[in-house]
């Protein structure tokens, strides 16, 4: 294994998808993921693979497609505004059924908003803002190493479903330095390959059946059996990728709730309020969809509160309600508009939470 | 070993940032965990700039972010003006003296005067400043091990770069405290 390296998050990021076998990178630069087409046009033509800047997020994410429906092993990176920008694509792809890698290092919002990290994406990249029926598994890291990991991992886990796969980092973490131990990359995907590995792809082969990729579908019941069939692919998806880390569960007073960045604020005020004599957990989604619900049953009869820490008004306790059922009072502690907050004031909210639910 | 919260302050161009990644390689060379943040966005075009790093030798880093530092590196004076709360009481602070003429006010931190661009004048360097200043750090708050900065000064100032590394060196240990 090769040893430790200091990287950039948005760099990070970036060699990982190419260490997991990415070698088409369509984007269009936005703050602050800007890094990462700049890396992609450096490293990709050196490494066999292609970097090409679209007009706009709308022909990147429509690049994406074209790449993914013949073949080839797309990336996409942006942040929230661009992300929005790609909706219909994100639609599209998934009633294709066409695997895309997506990154989004998200800022706040709404509109342009700042380019400060924010985490109000929450309910654009889990419920999806493109039309129909469709989900997409979306990944939320909370360190370098763990993007890193994800990161490699997702554009097998987008051909595996035929998908596309998000992974969502904020801008702190796509700033932020961190020392990571890169995967050893994968083998290249060449065309001779496409046909055996995707026989659903628009690889040119002589097979003398037509490969067709598209979403629409004019007939009723075909459309129905495809959403049908679309929605059994996401029933595994929901078996197979949902992915949680759960921490000092047991006789904890209050129980924090947080993904990316802030799960880590809320890590150090676990520590703070066990230094005062206050027991706290932490559920960590690492998955957003399909978000972890089942270990909401984990919590103790001793939790008095679940806490959600977010740098959005709350997008997150939809999903929260749902896992605790009401058995426990759910507070949220959050800033928004790329401010960031300290965990002593997450241990200060906290404890004024702890008092009114007494 | 407890965590080490540092912080570096300044304005663009004075190496803020470059202190703060160093001290993550040398973190990182000695096998701890760290991370290096730095303020982004209009302010890199010309107005101040800003890094945190946190050191944990045992442990994975928590949090990447500071509400306290054990340390604070300040290289001009809107950087003193706006940072030296910062400091936790009974923390350092670090003040680059040759562009700083104001004191700090706290009585319960430690403050330490460098006079940083003089130092690096003398060796014949101007932009070792920032080095000066790392090295004063370090001398008064062993965070990581002197060799260990060696190694990564070794590693930055090879090929074109390699004869500005004698005088890094030097500039390291040119400030002791009295």
């Amino acid at each position: 294994m090769s040893e430790k390296v200091l990287m950039k998050g948005n760099e990070a990021f970036a060699e990982a998808v190419i260490r997991g076998g990415v070698r088409f990178y369509f984007g269009y630069p936005i703050t602050p993921q800007s890094e990462i087409p700049e890396f992609m046009s450096r490293e990709l033509p050196k490494r066999g693979g292609k970097f090409l800047q679209a007009e706009s997020e709308l022909g990147a994410i429509n690049m994406a497609y074209g790449c993914g429906a013949a073949g080839g092993n797309g990336f996409i990176s942006s942040s929230s505004p661009g992300i929005a920008l790609m909706q219909e694509g994100m639609s599209f792809l998934c009633g294709a059924e066409v695997p895309v890698t997506l990154l989004n290092v998200s800022r706040g919002g709404p509109g342009i908003g700042s380019i400060q990290p924010g985490q109000a994406d929450y309910n654009q990249v889990t419920r999806g803002g493109g039309n129909g029926d469709y989900k997409i598994p979306v990944f939320a890291p909370a360190s370098i190493q763990e993007a890193v990991d994800i990161l490699y991992e997702a554009p097998e886990i987008a051909n595996r479903y035929r998908n596309p796969v998000m992974v969502l980092a904020d801008g702190l973490m796509g700033q932020m330095m961190e020392p990571v131990l890169l995967p050893e990359p994968k083998p290249d995907l060449t065309s001779a390959d496409i046909p055996k590995v995707k026989p659903w792809a628009i690889s040119g082969s002589e097979k003398g059946e037509r490969s067709v990729v598209k979403s629409l579908r004019l007939q009723p019941e075909v459309l129905e059996a495809h959403v049908e069939h679309l929605f059994e692919k996401y029933a595994e998806m929901e078996k197979e990728l949902e992915r949680v880390e759960c921490e000092s569960l047991e006789d904890a007073e209050v129980v924090f709730v947080a993904f990316g960045t802030m799960a880590r604020l809320a890590r150090e005020a676990m520590e703070l309020l066990e230094a005062q004599g206050i027991r706290a957990g932490l559920i960590r989604p690492i998955s957003l969809w399909p978000f972890p619900y089942a270990a909401f049953d984990r919590i103790s009869d001793k939790t008095r509160a679940v806490v959600s820490v977010e740098l959005s008004m709350g997008q997150m306790l939809q999903d929260i309600n749902l896992g605790v059922k009401g058995r426990v009072p759910v507070r949220l502690v959050h800033r928004v508009g790329g401010m960031l907050p300290t965990s002593i004031e997450v241990v200060e909210k906290t404890k004024k939470i702890l008092e009114e639910v007494r | 070993m407890a965590t080490s919260k540092l912080f570096f302050a300044g304005s663009g161009g004075q190496g803020v940032l470059t202190m703060g990644q160093m001290l993550t390689y040398a973190a990182m060379y000695a096998d701890m965990n760290a991370t290096w943040l730095p303020s982004y966005g209009p302010e890199m075009r010309g107005g101040t700039a800003n890094c945190t790093v946190v050191i944990s030798p045992d442990k994975p880093v928590s949090c990447p972010l500071i509400y306290e530092a054990d340390d604070v590196v300040v290289m001009n004076l809107p950087s003193l003006i706006k940072f030296e709360s910062l400091v936790k009481a009974g923390g350092n602070l670090f003040v680059n003296s040759s562009l700083i003429e104001q004191k700090a006010t706290r009585e319960d931190i430690n403050v330490y005067y460098v006079p940083a661009n003089d130092i690096a004048m003398k060796l014949g360097n101007a932009r070792t400043a920032n080095t000066v200043m790392l090295g004063a750090l370090v001398s008064v708050a062993p965070v990581v091990p002197v060799e260990m900065v060696y190694k990564i000064m070794e590693k930055t100032f090879s090929g074109r770069k390699a004869h500005l590394l004698d005088i890094n060196k030097t500039a390291f240990h040119a400030w002791k405290a009295v």
